[in-house]
């Protein structure tokens, strides 16, 4: 059997790794994908000429270092079949054949349209911390970074060690859900720990609450931002703005694989039992694709996908109660930060909702579905796939994004051809 | 320290450090990324190969998302400058 494997994890961030680590200490033969050059995921991405923190090389090293795993960067999914995922990487296309799957895909940035937002320079917050990471130039530049969430800090921090000049981090959420957020953190102490360790660094850096950055504007360029704060507006001369709303799941290839799914706010995660099973018989999902739940219940959840798939009910148990436990932060997180209505009302008629095929709001209006959409407009349909204006959409209470179809990435002609009998048993 | 990474973009020449992305290769010369359908200018939003806002031409395959690509040594890269 060639490119088989009893095991196949799909995303190499804290959870996959986890997985792949767990099935291949109960003897299974791991593949382990991911579209990225590195294994590691967005929170554990590794930066140039730096290496990592201890949790991060310790969660790598023990999928990566596991004879067991076969680790294959670069290989994104295009499509799927019962049993088997097609495969894109640098050299072409091919089926990965497996008996059980782990979805681990992750999550990414909720991007929210505001007028300004397509100019160079304007990246998610989440973004900029992965630019920087990879040596985006920032010595010197001047940076505001806006929206919601703990990763407003964490791109700051990354930011300032960069050499950026930080400009302030403003928060869309009110000062007083943050004090009692921070009043709660006693729970975790590990979380506690982070965000002080997080604040010293950011030492004289203005953090202001209930601040929501409402137009980007520039020439070619972004060259200043209009914050809308509780001592009223205010604009700031910057070179960059970094601006996110939190995070949403990259549930595209469960949906393609007919998982189920829940609606976790105005956005989609996948449905799973304690075990990490989907609704489908040998596919189970892990962490930031099950809800957006922060690292620690990724690791859980994945330790726990990869225990079950490999046939140990027992190991699988024995975390279920830490997982609780983290997923408990997950919610507070949620409560706390959850979205003033003032930031789904920033778009304004002429302001480009899908990017890569530059509709504006107004082509919208008197559409109920993504598919109506679509047909009149071109809404959703450029390279993105509508990952970026889907997730807007959805959020802005328009219309949710519907179902994942092949391919599901632009994929080479080539790839689609790959021919599906390389993977199959004998 | 490694060796720097030498790569040409647009035909200009670049070094930069083993490990760093296409898109920050490009962004370090400050040259632009790619026009929109209509003509506007557009530049990494996402970093993480997402949003498609950073692709770029790479040793002759076009559509190259230049946030996901670490560079290689001789890497011949077009932005739609």
């Amino acid at each position: 059997m060639r490119d088989g494997y009893d095991v196949l994890v799909v995303g190499a961030g804290p959870a996959g790794l986890a997985a792949a680590a767990a099935a291949a200490g109960h003897g299974a033969r791991v593949g382990l994908i991911d579209a990225q050059a590195g294994a590691g995921g967005q929170v554990w991405r590794r930066e140039v000429a730096r290496t990592g923190p201890a949790l991060a090389r310790r969660g790598i090293a023990a999928a990566l270092g596991h004879p067991g795993v076969a680790w294959l960067p670069q290989t994104q999914v295009v499509g799927a079949e019962a049993g088997a995922l097609l495969v894109e990487d640098p050299q072409g296309g091919r089926w990965l054949g497996y008996r059980a799957l782990v979805l681990a895909a992750g999550a990414r940035e909720l991007l929210l349209p505001f007028p300004g937002w397509t100019l160079p320079g304007v990246t998610g917050a989440g973004g900029l911390q992965a630019l920087a990471k990879q040596g985006w130039p920032l010595r010197g530049c001047r940076v505001v970074i806006a929206g919601s969430g703990p990763l407003l800090l964490a791109a700051a921090v990354t930011a300032r060690r960069h050499g950026a000049e930080l400009l302030g981090v403003y928060e869309q959420a009110g000062g007083e859900h943050l004090r009692r957020f921070a009043r709660g953190l006693w729970r975790w102490p590990g979380k506690a720990a982070q965000a002080a360790w997080m604040r010293a660094r950011l030492a004289g850096v203005p953090y202001r609450c209930g601040s929501v950055v409402r137009r980007a504007s520039g020439e070619a360029r972004v060259q200043a931002v209009e914050v809308d704060g509780p001592h009223g507006l205010q604009r700031i001369a910057c070179d960059l703005l970094a601006v996110g709303y939190g995070l949403l799941p990259n549930v595209e290839l469960a949906r393609l694989l007919g998982c189920a799914l829940r609606q976790s706010g105005a956005h989609p995660c996948v449905d799973t039992d304690s075990r990490q099973r989907t609704s489908v018989e040998g596919i189970y999902a892990a962490g930031e694709l099950c809800g957006i739940g922060g690292r620690d219940s990724a690791r859980l959840e994945g330790a726990i996908a990869g225990h079950a798939a490999a046939g140990d009910d027992a190991g699988a148990a024995r975390l279920q109660r830490p997982r609780r436990h983290a997923r408990r932060f997950a919610e507070r997180l949620d409560r706390h930060f959850a979205l003033d209505p003032r930031v789904r009302a920033l778009a304004e008629a002429d302001t480009v909702i899908c990017r890569c095929e530059d509709v504006p709001l107004s082509a919208l209006d008197g559409h109920a579905d993504a598919r109506s959409a679509r047909l009149a407009t071109r809404c959703g349909m450029g390279a993105c796939q509508g990952r970026i204006c889907g997730g807007a959409l959805a959020e802005l209470g328009r219309f949710p994004r519907d179902g994942s179809r092949p391919p599901l990435f632009p994929a080479r002609l080539s790839t689609l051809a790959a021919d599906p009998v390389s993977f199959r048993d004998p | 320290m490694s060796a720097p990474v030498r790569l040409q973009i647009n035909g200009h020449g670049v070094e930069v450090p083993p490990g760093t992305s296409v898109a920050a290769a490009i962004a370090r010369l400050g040259l632009p990324f790619r026009r929109s359908v209509q003509g506007h200018w557009r530049a990494p939003l996402c970093g993480i190969g997402v949003c498609f806002e950073c692709r770029v031409r790479i040793d002759g395959l076009a559509q190259q998302r230049a946030c996901m690509l670490p560079v290689r040594e001789g890497m011949q890269v077009w932005t739609d400058a």
